[in-house]
């Protein structure tokens, strides 16, 4: 029987309920405080655990990136399965773009020996660049298959139901690979008490982005600088009535001023 | 730098380009009239259709035999670039292939990528996109720095498309390098999910329906509704993700972008994401139970009510005027 080992990257983020702001002297996301496991991330790691139990063995680890050493949202990742962390922690990341994000993620992979699968989730809830899982495969030399909605593994071969803008796609592809996976695409798991247990005794190892030898980080390696940050034009509320058994007839008033009826 | 030469990573098919390609083209041909699309597949076929648009020139990989167009249009406009064909700047489309591509360019490039643009501007020696965040409610510039060439994507309906009667592009046969197994990846089978009706992304009107319809079946009342309307039928992202439509159905950020004169949103609270891919609407009708839903601050006319009653008598009232 071959084991499966995975390694999931995953994304701690500031808690979505609380609108998002900006450092007002760098205009980089600010990232400090309390941070969560990003919900995206939930689905990738209920894939890896899933994919492992499937293969009959095997391990899930996790990857993370974060400024200062905040570690409470892999914690939840720990608690949900997965066996150990690499956290990348390091002042200098602050202000890194997304080419340098996938450098670091990257390096963090290898450091815990190339797995059989990277998981990533399509983008992250808070910076949504978009490009950081497959810019990973590119720096790893692998294959990848984004925008995954159904995925097993079949002799050693990736089977994946790839979202198109027409439908889906059956997509094959060797391992070692990396897949990006959509929302929806498994439902993740509570962690249980024991789980939550256990996972505070969990290995997470931090590491800098020197240890990793990846350079230059932040501000410095970004090919980017902002130019400017404005307030967006906001749309007008207009009307808004309480129904009162009525109010289609205001809909078919204003379907009548559109001259759409 | 001053920006010379685009490139636009371009898509169609039977001879058609994509109404996202328009809009990445004409865009381009505002910043210099030194404009190439770059097709993954069969770009002489669409050669005539991109001169309109204002391509000169297209390079086109031929059929990939089902290999994934991001590590083989990425490796094409290296192995390009490394031969001294050098862009200032590529636009992407934001979407499946246009991430993929820009993605491992970048990788291969050692360059940045500026991603989920709405605009890009030349100002002298600085390229500069905006994109929005929080939602829209903030618009965040960004400058590349370094040496080109620049690599940004956009979201669709980010521009108008504009013909301007150009002659067909002149077609340049590129091959796709060996990429060992990276490329490993192979597309089997394609399924095409059929929808009835105006397509989401072009309809006139748009009917969405979200998670405070309570249950799947209900989404049938968002149908009759479209149908009525001669809408497209639209949802949120929660219940895609509960399974209740399918993924073509959504709108929001990781869905479609829309801008119809008319979104009619059926329980939908209207979450950052969703708004996000519909806020640009002309007009925006509401209906939802919870008053202090986000959705009733960028609609024009908001129904605080049970949409279970709204909705059957709205369709009833539609009818009877036949």
């Amino acid at each position: 029987m071959k084991v499966m080992n995975i390694v999931v990257c995953v994304k701690q983020i500031p808690d979505p309920a609380t609108p998002g702001s900006l450092d007002p002297s760098t205009n980089a996301l600010k990232r400090d405080g309390k941070l969560i496991l990003d919900d995206s991330d939930a689905y990738g790691v209920e894939m890896a655990l899933q994919l492992v139990t499937a293969a009959g063995g095997g391990e899930v680890s996790i990857v993370s990136m974060a400024p200062n050493g905040e570690t409470s949202g892999m914690r939840t990742a720990l608690a949900m399965g997965a066996i150990r962390g690499v956290l990348v922690s390091d002042p200098a990341l602050a202000g890194s773009d997304a080419l340098t994000t996938a450098k670091v993620l990257a390096a963090a992979v290898q450091k815990l020996g190339m797995p059989d699968l990277v998981i990533a989730a399509t983008e992250s809830t808070d910076g949504y660049t978009g490009t950081v899982p497959e810019q990973i495969a590119e720096v790893l030399g692998l294959p990848s298959v984004t925008f995954a909605k159904k995925v097993k593994v079949d002799g050693g071969v990736l089977k994946i139901n790839r979202q198109t803008e027409a439908g889906y796609d059956e997509v094959e592809c060797p391992l070692p690979a990396l897949v990006s996976v959509t929302a929806g695409v498994v439902e993740p798991r509570y962690p249980s008490f024991k789980g939550i247990m256990d996972a505070k005794k969990k290995e997470i190892v931090t590491v800098t982005a020197t240890d990793l030898g990846v350079s230059p980080v932040g501000w410095s390696g970004a090919g980017q600088k902002v130019s400017s940050v404005t307030q967006a034009e906001a749309r007008q509320a207009g009307q808004v009535i309480e129904d009162d058994g009525e109010a289609f007839n205001k809909i078919v008033a204003f379907l009548e001023t559109l001259k759409v009826i | 730098m001053t920006v010379n030469n685009i490139w636009v990573f371009a898509q169609g098919s039977n001879g058609t380009i994509t109404s996202f390609t328009a809009e990445l083209l004409t865009k381009a041909r505002s910043l210099t009239p030194n404009v190439s699309a770059f097709v993954a597949g069969d770009g002489a076929g669409l050669a005539e259709a991109l001169g309109k648009f204002g391509a000169k020139k297209v390079y086109s990989t031929g059929d990939l035999g089902g290999r994934f167009a991001g590590v083989a249009a990425a490796s094409t406009m290296q192995a390009l670039i490394a031969g001294g064909d050098k862009p200032d700047l590529i636009l992407f489309p934001q979407n499946y292939d246009g991430r993929d591509t820009i993605a491992r360019l970048s990788v291969k490039l050692g360059v940045t990528v500026l991603t989920n643009s709405v605009d890009i501007v030349v100002n002298g020696d600085e390229v500069v996109a905006t994109t929005p965040i929080f939602g829209g409610n903030v618009l965040f510039a960004a400058a590349f720095t370094g040496s080109g060439p620049h690599l940004a994507s956009f979201r669709p309906k980010s521009f108008a498309a504009e013909e301007c009667s150009g002659a067909p592009a002149e077609v340049v046969t590129v091959t796709v390098p060996d990429t060992g197994k990276t490329a490993a990846a192979k597309v089997m089978v394609v399924h095409v999910e059929e929808t009835s009706g105006p397509k989401l992304d072009e309809a006139n009107i748009v009917v969405a329906g979200g998670r405070g319809l309570g249950e799947s079946q209900n989404f049938a009342m968002v149908e009759e509704l479209s149908k009525l309307l001669h809408a497209a039928p639209g949802a949120s992202r929660a219940i895609v993700d509960a399974g209740w439509v399918p993924y073509s159905y959504q709108v929001g950020q990781t869905g479609k972008v829309v801008k119809p004169s008319l979104y009619i949103a059926a329980g939908i609270s209207g979450a950052t994401q969703h708004m996000v891919g519909m806020k640009g609407s002309k007009n925006i009708i509401a209906i939802n139970k919870d008053k202090e839903a986000p959705i009733f601050a960028v609609a024009d006319l908001g129904i605080v009510g049970d949409l279970h009653k709204v909705l059957p008598k709205l369709i009833a009232a539609l009818k009877a005027r036949g």
